[in-house]
């Protein structure tokens, strides 16, 4: 069978789409939880600057 | 200049842009939709044309509004979640004094009639470069702080942010290659249906990337502080994030229905419109239930209520816009203010919304205050917009279906049953109302920038202190030791 930009095109297609199926079960394994709990963290865990305001308003 | 200091100094430069630049954009916008309704209101002058103005006040809000938003929201939040001082040095300044170069170029070629006629994109190409000059010095600046993060993680809002810095980047050079052919004339690189289906992947992804991918950056940021609680679901953000990225590119061609765009493209277009309803509402949802557990801080905190509704918005407009890329329903709805309704409806509720909350959370902590000088104004504003939005889109959708279906309307000898003006004619109270919405809108804005200012006065410009590595709060060692 020849190969054409077609079959290509076809198969950057498929391609991509094995790749997101490959990130969702990536995202949704177990071992994962541990660093994404700690990324889901960062904004959280320093110090807020308004709460800083309201000790030097005092 | 302290590395033991965050960088404020731009997020409060562009900051207090944002809501200067959302006065002006929103102002023209009030100036044109009362020249729909009274059509005398350009005075017979060149320069206040609506066709003139039109691409102004786009320009204006997207690009100086809801630029300056993300420009001042990306710069802050890569600092804090990356631990780092923003990389760059002079390039910063670059980034903010260039962007309003621009802007201020486009405020002044656009009324004089100078175009490229590509909407969203219609800056000439002298003006083009200086864009792309400064949107590589912001890629810079942005990717630069992320590589020398000091913790292990690229927080989900920076992933979000990058996307779009990068994606804007690559949308703006290929759409804007031109031929120049004078100081302010020139000739795009492609013809025909390619030239047309080269600006509607732009014009679609500049929605999809500039106006959503950005600002959901802010909302996975901004909405977790002001609800004090971390993202209702972490992988679910990133599967959200892939997900926008493999689909959203694809979804232009519903710009093109029943043009001389090969069909099989349209179809496509549509396909991958109907299937980003998914990543949308998954990531809406993501970022509606980050509040759960805490619902009644909702009730006292506007700030929130500003955050929490912008998501509403951009679930009602991206379940809408999937629905009018279907072929058979952009028969009726294109061409008609359904379409400027649906936009409004993004572009006020969504993203105008989500910026506002997220600059009521910022301008505090920039100035060394713990709130805003009046919280009531903030519920205020939130009010007035939310009425104001409302107004907006509804009378706009009522125009658009009845335009639509004036316009396709035929009596039993296939004449046409209604000419084109009686159709202008019938929406003219619907314009009205519009033109009611985008002045309270656009009051709202005032009642942000007073109380911007009373904040400013009120406090003093202060810079944000890094934490020290070791305080191990979770984190991880450095990752780039």
């Amino acid at each position: 069978m020849d190969m054409d930009i077609n079959m290509i095109r076809a198969g950057v297609t498929v391609a991509a789409l094995i790749t997101f199926l490959g990130i969702v079960a990536w995202a949704w394994s177990s071992r994962r939880r541990a660093d994404f709990e700690a990324a889901a963290r960062l904004p959280l865990d320093e110090d807020d600057e308004a709460a800083t305001a309201r000790e030097n308003q005092k | 200049m302290s590395e033991t200091q965050y960088n404020y100094k731009v997020v409060r430069q562009f900051a207090v842009m944002t809501v200067i630049w959302g006065i002006v954009g929103m102002l023209v916008g009030v100036v044109i939709a009362a020249q729909l309704a009274w059509p005398a209101l350009n005075f017979d002058i060149p320069w206040l044309t609506y066709g003139r103005l039109r691409p102004l006040h786009t320009n204006a809000v997207i690009f100086a509004f809801g630029g300056s938003a993300l420009f001042a929201t990306s710069y802050y939040a890569v600092q804090r979640t990356s631990h780092v001082r923003l990389f760059g040095g002079p390039l910063i300044g670059f980034t903010f004094w260039g962007w309003q170069l621009v802007i201020l170029l486009a405020a002044i070629t656009l009324p004089l009639g100078y175009t490229t006629s590509k909407e969203y994109a219609e800056l000439e190409w002298p003006i083009d470069i200086l864009i792309a000059l400064v949107w590589v010095a912001y890629a810079i600046v942005f990717f630069g702080t992320i590589a020398k993060r000091k913790v292990k993680h690229i927080y989900v809002a920076n992933w979000f942010f990058g996307a779009f810095i990068l994606t804007v980047a690559i949308l703006h050079i290929v759409n804007s290659a031109a031929v120049p052919v004078g100081p302010m004339k020139s000739y795009s690189a492609y013809a025909g249906v390619q030239d047309a289906m080269v600006q509607w992947w732009y014009g679609h992804n500049a929605v999809g990337f500039f106006l959503t991918a950005g600002f959901l950056g802010m909302m996975y940021y901004f909405i977790p502080k002001q609800a004090g609680r971390p993202v209702y679901s972490y992988r679910l953000s990133i599967v959200h994030f892939w997900a926008l990225i493999f689909t959203y590119m694809w979804a232009g061609p519903h710009h093109l229905h029943y043009t001389a765009l090969p069909d099989w493209a349209q179809s496509i277009g549509m396909i991958f419109s109907l299937i980003l309803l998914a990543p949308s509402w998954g990531g809406m949802i993501n970022g509606i239930m980050t509040l759960s557990g805490a619902w009644h801080k909702l009730r006292t905190d506007p700030i929130l209520k500003f955050l929490i509704v912008s998501l509403s918005f951009y679930g009602m407009s991206t379940f809408e816009g999937p629905m009018m890329s279907i072929k058979t329903v952009n028969a009726l709805s294109h061409y008609t203010d359904w379409t400027v309704g649906h936009v409004h409806s993004g572009a006020l509720g969504w993203v105008a919304m989500i910026s506002i909350g997220s600059l009521y959370y910022l301008l505090p902590r920039l100035f060394g205050r713990s709130e805003m000088y009046s919280v009531k104004a903030i519920t205020l504003h939130f009010w007035i917009t939310t009425i104001g939005i409302v107004l907006y889109i509804a009378s706009m959708w009522i125009a658009g279906v009845m335009q639509g279906l004036m316009w396709r309307a035929v009596n039993e000898d296939g004449t046409l049953t209604y000419t084109f003006v009686e159709s202008v004619k019938a929406t003219y109270p619907y314009y009205v109302i519009r033109l009611a919405g985008g002045l309270l809108v656009l009051s709202g804005m005032f009642v942000m920038a007073w109380n911007m200012f009373k904040t400013i006065g009120a406090g003093k410009a202060v810079e944000g202190e890094i934490p020290p590595v070791s305080a191990g709060s979770g984190f991880d060692a450095p990752a780039h030791a």
